[in-house]
Formats: structure tokens, C-alpha cells, sequence
């Protein structure tokens, strides 16, 4: 699947990623969790190719993540970033099935394919003509999500998908995230700052600290066995009652 | 009706040509004459004349009419943009050869054989600068002669910006009478006459067979110590016209000797006071001096401004659309490529802040007189906000966007039509309506150079200083600008995509 091999990248001469080896386990989800500015967005954008490490390298089922090869690599890896990042000028349908329509898929897969996600998904399907602009935040969200499945990916990168958003409509999709991974067995990275969050959703959890993984382990694990003082802040500090109660799995 | 070029015809709009430029086969196998003029209204006359009479000859005739000073028509001529125009002894040997210091006859006519042009004999009037004053104060001041003026420092002078810059003009003047009036007013010629009859000027140029001199009761000063050179009308032509269209050049030398001052005077005061169009007055003299009838038409107001619209349309639309082509790629690159941006960006203001006209008068050198610089200028023009639009079209995509846009996987080109450019729409169409609109409103600078448009009208009302003329030639320009801001607008529905122009549901 995805490896980091003594990958390390710094912005302006501020090193934002320490030398990092890292081999996700695939089929499995793995949780990227720490305070802001610890490095977790840049190793998730490392992942998908998206920038370049400084040094070291970055393989993706075996094949380097150079420039040239991962824009095509990227084909096989759904992205969805913090507010969606849905293009405003299409609607729902049309950023789902945009890239699919641009190679060539025959209407009826489409369709069909269309229609396996947005159940998915849940996404109202009368909604699926509306524009970004006429969805809810939520809304906005399970499209992103569509649009990252529609070509059946094997790696699903998500960066704090639902950082923005209310409560309520967050524990809906929470839930509904950890239907879906479940359901498609998929090498899942999730980027989230929320203990809770990572708990329900990751079978795996990466706790950074100023570009170094601090602790690679379970959630149970990591509460009981915290590996120094800063993870066990860190877990105090963002205690939450639906984390407790759901428990590890 | 024919000034545009059909070189610049490109294949862009063949439906704007159906009237102007298209050739009856009648004309097949005609010889082709281009007659031009200097942008005043007496020389405009014999160039209507001169256009008839190589009719009668049998040519094909294009007519290149107003194109400004007598440099251009001079370069015009060189240049073959025209065949024939008609000159004056006087501006030749001290202005246009002022260098070679051509006493005769003969030696103008050489240095004129060097340059592959002839001349003909003179047509029988002069039309001279002269002094001149108001006549009840010239009388009044026992003022007779321009040497009389030298003990009236009182007096205010009036140049028009024509002779002030003249070889034989204004400091020649001065300088050989020892006139006071260190610093002259200077004007356009066509408001001296207005100027001194109102009194805020009492001593200015005019021209001899000008019919302001009688008309404002004017008193030429006698040129007593021999100045003024003899400014004798001939026909000034290309050489190789001898062979292209002998009978058409021989019915233009026709007007040899035909015209005196009198009679050109009074066609003057026909056309500038009585407002007859060039062309009626120009055909009532040859039937009356030589009795050729000659057929005419005289174009009607709508006639007029719907060939100005057409010609006008012409210079907007394709330079528009050149720059439309050229502009969006250039805002694409400097856009995606951030070092280069910078160059472009630079670039493209600094054409803005040529002054039109300097740019004009620097690519007529380089392409002559006609619709090909004017949409040369025009296009440089345009670049600047279209540019510039899409440029910050495009920096302004959401970074979340853009990164969505990234992990797709698309290739820069498909990545490029898919969704930079019709997020950018709104602002790329912004930038084109910008740049349209001030090319309407550029293009009438097209009128000072051959390529016709609302700027003739507006030229030739200038000349004539006939405000009519003006609103005729201005009004339809700020209605087509009115018209093009209005149509972009109308477009924006079409061409931004519908969810770019919701409003958020929150």
C-alpha cells in the first residue's frame, strides 16, 4: 500500500515534517491526530502527492510518488479536504462524475455508480442537481466524499473532513463515515485534531507533535499506555463524553 | 466608402463587407486608382474631383479622403497607399523637401522623378498663407502691410498649429519682419477665422482662397517683403501611373490650369459655409468648366453613420477578438507560472502607458495609413485588462479548490477547460467588457488614419468645426459603447456558470 520512507519536509527553511518512516496497513483505518500545526495536514498532502518531500520517498503499491507519476497515481487516491472543496460551478452531480466523465465512462456505469454513492453516502438524491452554493455544510461534505469514491480508489485520504462543521449534522456523519469505511474495507488516512473522532473512527492512531509521530498505536492502547508525558496532555486535555462511551473497538 | 483595407479582411467578418468593399464584376479588369486628400476641406473638394474625373478615365477608384497633414498623404504616396493627391508648390519645396533647397521648376520636379512621383502643371489657383486681420481695425490703425504690424505691439496673434510648426511658417515670418509677439496663441486652424472675428485674436494665418476672409471681412496684409512662397495647386501623382491607367491619369490632368482662385474660393465657401457635400460641388464644377456630367451620390445621414458603424465595428471586433485570443493564454501563463507573471503583467502595462496617438503615428510608419494599424493599436490596447483578469480570475480560485482540483488527477489542459476557466469566467468576461468598451472609444482615433469609423465623422467636424458633424460622429459612438456594456452584461447570463452566480444558501 502507502510507505514513507525517511521522509522529511520543512516550508521556508521551518522544518514541518522530521524524518518519518511510516507503512500503512491496508484495508484499515488510520487516524493522523495532534494539535494544530504538528505536522499531520503535510504528511496527509505527502501521502496524496499533492507536494513533495524534501528528502526521502514516498511509494504507493511499490511505484515512487515522483511529480510525474502521481498525477496519474492520484487517479487511484479520493481526497477530500477540509470544507469539500467542491467546484462552485458544477452541481452535485457534476463535481461527483466530473472526472469520470472525462475518461470516457459510459452514461449507464455513471449512473449506476451515482447511485451506489449517494446511498452511500445518504446524500438526498433530489438534491442532486443543486449547486454548492444551495447545500448545507454537511451536504457539502457527503459530496466530497462521493466525488473522492467515484472511481472506487484503494487509498481515501480525508483532512479533517468535518472540521467545520455543527455538532449534531458532525455525529451524523461521523457515524455514517464509519459505515461507510466498514462497508468498503478501503486503506483509509483520516486527519482530524479530535480525540473523540479518531477513537470511533481509526483502528490505528498516529499522535504528532512538532513533525514527529509520537505514538503509533490503538486508541485503547494510547490511553493506557501513553509512550510520554505529552500524549497523556494531550488526551486529558481532550477528553470527550461520546469518545468514553462509544470506547475503543 | 472603400477606406478599409482588404487586407485586414481577414475571414473574421464577412458579413460586415456585404456593402462597403464589395466589387461589381462591372469593375473587373478596371485599373485601380487610389485617390487621396489632406484632412482639409479644400483639398478633400479637388480630391472629389480628381476621383470623378479618373471614373470618367475608366479606373476603378478607391478614395483615401482626410488623411490628416500633409506628411501623412506625402508617406501615403510614397508608400503606393495612394496613387494621387493634390499638393502645393510652396508646401513642397519648404516643407516636405524643405532639406534640398529647390529653386525651380525643374528641380522640384527632379528631386519628385528620384522618388518615383510626378507632378502636374499647376491647376490656375494658389492658395497661399497670408496675414490677416479684422478689417475696420486694420483700417483704423492705418494697418496695410505685415511690415505695418512691427509698431502695434498691442496687437494679439493667433498661429494655427499647422504654420506654427512649419518649415516656412510662424518663426520665418517673425524672424524676417521682426514682428513683436514673442509667444502667439496657437489654434487649430479651423477656429482662427472665429477667433478673430470674436476678437480674441487681432492678427492670424489663414489661406488665401479660404472663404472666412470674405466671409468675416477680413483684410489680407500686403506680404511686402516677398515671404510667402507661392503655394501653386498641383496634382501630385505616382510615376508608374503612366502605365497603370494613362487615360485615368490623363482625365485627372484635366483640372490643369481649370481652376481659378475665384472659383475656388467660392466652391470653398460652398462646401464650408453653405455645408454642400465635396462630392455635388466637385461634380456641379466639372459639368459647369468642363462639361463632363458625372454621376454622384451623395450619402445621407443614415447612409453615412451606418458605413461609419461598419467600419467602426470592424476595427472593434477584430481587434477585440485578437485580443481576446492572445490575452486569456498570456493571463493563463502568468497566472501558473509566477516568475513569468510578473514579466507579462509588466509587459502589457507598459504598452498602456504609450500614448495612443504616439503609438498611431509609429505603426503608420511602420504599416501605413489604412484599418491595419488602428486594429494593430487597438489589440495593444485591449491586452492590459483582459490580462489582468484573468489573471486574478485565476489567483483567486479558493485554495480548497484548487487542491480538490489537484487530487483529481487531471491534466494541466483538462484541468484548465474543466475548472480554472469557467471559475475565472466572470472574471475573464470583466476583463474582455472593460476592454471593449474602451476600444469603442478608442477606435474613433482610427478616423486620423485612414481607417475610417465614428473618428472620421469626428474628424471632419473638427476640420470644418461643424458641431453637427461632431454629435454625429460622437453620439453614435457613446450609443455603440452604451450598446457593447449592455450586450456583456446580456452575455454573463450565457457564459458564468449558473452556480457561480447563486447566491450562498447562508
Amino acid at each position: 500500500m502507502l510507505e514513507l520512507q525517511g521522509v522529511t519536509k520543512s516550508y521556508g527553511g521551518a522544518p514541518v515534517l522530521h524524518r518519518t518512516d511510516l507503512a500503512l496497513p491496508a484495508g484499515r483505518t488510520t487516524v493522523l491526530i495532534g494539535p494544530s500545526g504538528c505536522g499531520k495536514s503535510t504528511l496527509v498532502r505527502l501521502m496524496a502527492g499533492l507536494i513533495q518531500p524534501d528528502e526521502g520517498v514516498v511509494t504507493f503499491d511499490g511505484v515512487e510518488m515522483t511529480p510525474a507519476a502521481s498525477r496519474k497515481l492520484r487517479q487511484r487516491i479520493g481526497f477530500v479536504v477540509q470544507d469539500g472543496g467542491l467546484f462552485p460551478h458544477l452541481t452535485a452531480r457534476g463535481n461527483v462524475t466530473l472526472l469520470a466523465r472525462h475518461l470516457g465512462w459510459k452514461p449507464d456505469r455513471i449512473r449506476e455508480r451515482l447511485e451506489e454513492l449517494t446511498e452511500l453516502a445518504h446524500f438526498p438524491a433530489d438534491r442532486l442537481d443543486h449547486y454548492p452554493a444551495q447545500m448545507s455544510g454537511g451536504q457539502r461534505q457527503r459530496v466530497s466524499l462521493m466525488r473522492a469514491l467515484m472511481l472506487d480508489p484503494p487509498l481515501l485520504l480525508l483532512d479533517e473532513p468535518l472540521g467545520a462543521l455543527d455538532p449534531v449534522i458532525r455525529s451524523d456523519l461521523q457515524a455514517d463515515l464509519r459505515a461507510a469505511f466498514h462497508a468498503l474495507h478501503k486503506t483509509v488516512v483520516l486527519v482530524t485534531h479530535d480525540l473523540g473522532e479518531a477513537g470511533y473512527l481509526g483502528d490505528l492512531l498516529l499522535l504528532m507533535q512538532e513533525g514527529k509521530i509520537i505514538q503509533q498505536d490503538t486508541f485503547t492502547n494510547l490511553i493506557e499506555k501513553p509512550a510520554d508525558a505529552f500524549v497523556t496532555r494531550f488526551i486529558n486535555a481532550q477528553r470527550h463524553p461520546l469518545a468514553l462511551q462509544e470506547g475503543p473497538r | 466608402m472603400s477606406r478599409l483595407r482588404p487586407t485586414v479582411l481577414v475571414v473574421l467578418l464577412p458579413a460586415l463587407l456585404t456593402t462597403g468593399c464589395h466589387r461589381s464584376s462591372v469593375d473587373a479588369g478596371k485599373p485601380l486608382v487610389r485617390v487621396g486628400s489632406k484632412a482639409m476641406p479644400e483639398n478633400v473638394l479637388l480630391g472629389e474631383m480628381v476621383a470623378h474625373l479618373a471614373r470618367v478615365g475608366g479606373a476603378r477608384v478607391e478614395e483615401e479622403g482626410w488623411l490628416g497633414d500633409t506628411s501623412k498623404a506625402w508617406n501615403a504616396l510614397l508608400d503606393g497607399g495612394i496613387d494621387v493627391y493634390c499638393e502645393y508648390t510652396g508646401t513642397l519645396r519648404q516643407e516636405v523637401l524643405s532639406g534640398e533647397h529647390l529653386r525651380g521648376d525643374a528641380a522640384l520636379e527632379a528631386a519628385l522623378a528620384k522618388r518615383g512621383l510626378r507632378m502636374s502643371r499647376p491647376l490656375g489657383f494658389s492658395n497661399s498663407y497670408a496675414i490677416a486681420m479684422r478689417r475696420q481695425e486694420a483700417e483704423a490703425k492705418g494697418i496695410h502691410t505685415i511690415s505695418d504690424l512691427k509698431s502695434h505691439s498691442e496687437l494679439k496673434y493667433g498661429v494655427s498649429t499647422a504654420f506654427q510648426e512649419r518649415a516656412d511658417g510662424w518663426n520665418g515670418l517673425r524672424g524676417r519682419y521682426g514682428l513683436p509677439a514673442p509667444n502667439p496663441q496657437g489654434l487649430d486652424h479651423a477656429l482662427v477665422y472665429e477667433a478673430l472675428h470674436q476678437g480674441k485674436l487681432d492678427v492670424a494665418d489663414v489661406y488665401s482662397t479660404d472663404p472666412g476672409v470674405a466671409q468675416y471681412d477680413l483684410q489680407v496684409l500686403k506680404d511686402d517683403l516677398h515671404y510667402f512662397p507661392s503655394y501653386e495647386a498641383v496634382l501630385l501623382y505616382r510615376a508608374d501611373l503612366e502605365e497603370r491607367a494613362p487615360d485615368a491619369l490623363r482625365s485627372m490632368l484635366r483640372l490643369q490650369g481649370a481652376i481659378s482662385e475665384d472659383a475656388m474660393r467660392e466652391m470653398n465657401a460652398r462646401v464650408q459655409l453653405d455645408g454642400a457635400p465635396e462630392v455635388q460641388v466637385a461634380a456641379e464644377f466639372l459639368a459647369d468648366k468642363l462639361g463632363l456630367h458625372v454621376d454622384y451620390h451623395v450619402d445621407t445621414i443614415v447612409e453615412r453613420i451606418w458605413a461609419r458603424t461598419l467600419e467602426h465595428l470592424l476595427l472593434v471586433s477584430v481587434s477585440l477578438f485578437l485580443g481576446v485570443v492572445v490575452a486569456v493564454p498570456l493571463g493563463v501563463l502568468a497566472a501558473r507560472r509566477p516568475w513569468l507573471g510578473h514579466g507579462v503583467l509588466a509587459v502589457v502595462g507598459g504598452v498602456q502607458t504609450v500614448p495612443a496617438l504616439a503609438l498611431l503615428v509609429l505603426l503608420v510608419v511602420w504599416l501605413g495609413l489604412g484599418a491595419v494599424p488602428a486594429i494593430v493599436a487597438l489589440f495593444c490596447y485591449s491586452l492590459l485588462p483582459i490580462v489582468r483578469n484573468t489573471y486574478t480570475g485565476l489567483k483567486d480560485i479558493a485554495p480548497t479548490v484548487r487542491e480538490s482540483a489537484d487530487a483529481l488527477g487531471l491534466s494541466s489542459y483538462a484541468r484548465l477547460y474543466l475548472i480554472d476557466l469557467p471559475l475565472a469566467s466572470r472574471s475573464i468576461l470583466a476583463g474582455v467588457k472593460t476592454a471593449a468598451v474602451i476600444t469603442v472609444g478608442n477606435a474613433t482615433l482610427g478616423g486620423l488614419i485612414g481607417a475610417g469609423g465614428y473618428g472620421l465623422t469626428i474628424l471632419i467636424g473638427l476640420n470644418k468645426n461643424d458641431w453637427h458633424l461632431l454629435l454625429e460622429g460622437a453620439i453614435p459612438a457613446m450609443a455603440l459603447a452604451l450598446l457593447v456594456q449592455g450586450l456583456f452584461e446580456v452575455a454573463e447570463r450565457f457564459v458564468v456558470p449558473k452556480g457561480l452566480r447563486l447566491k450562498p444558501a447562508r
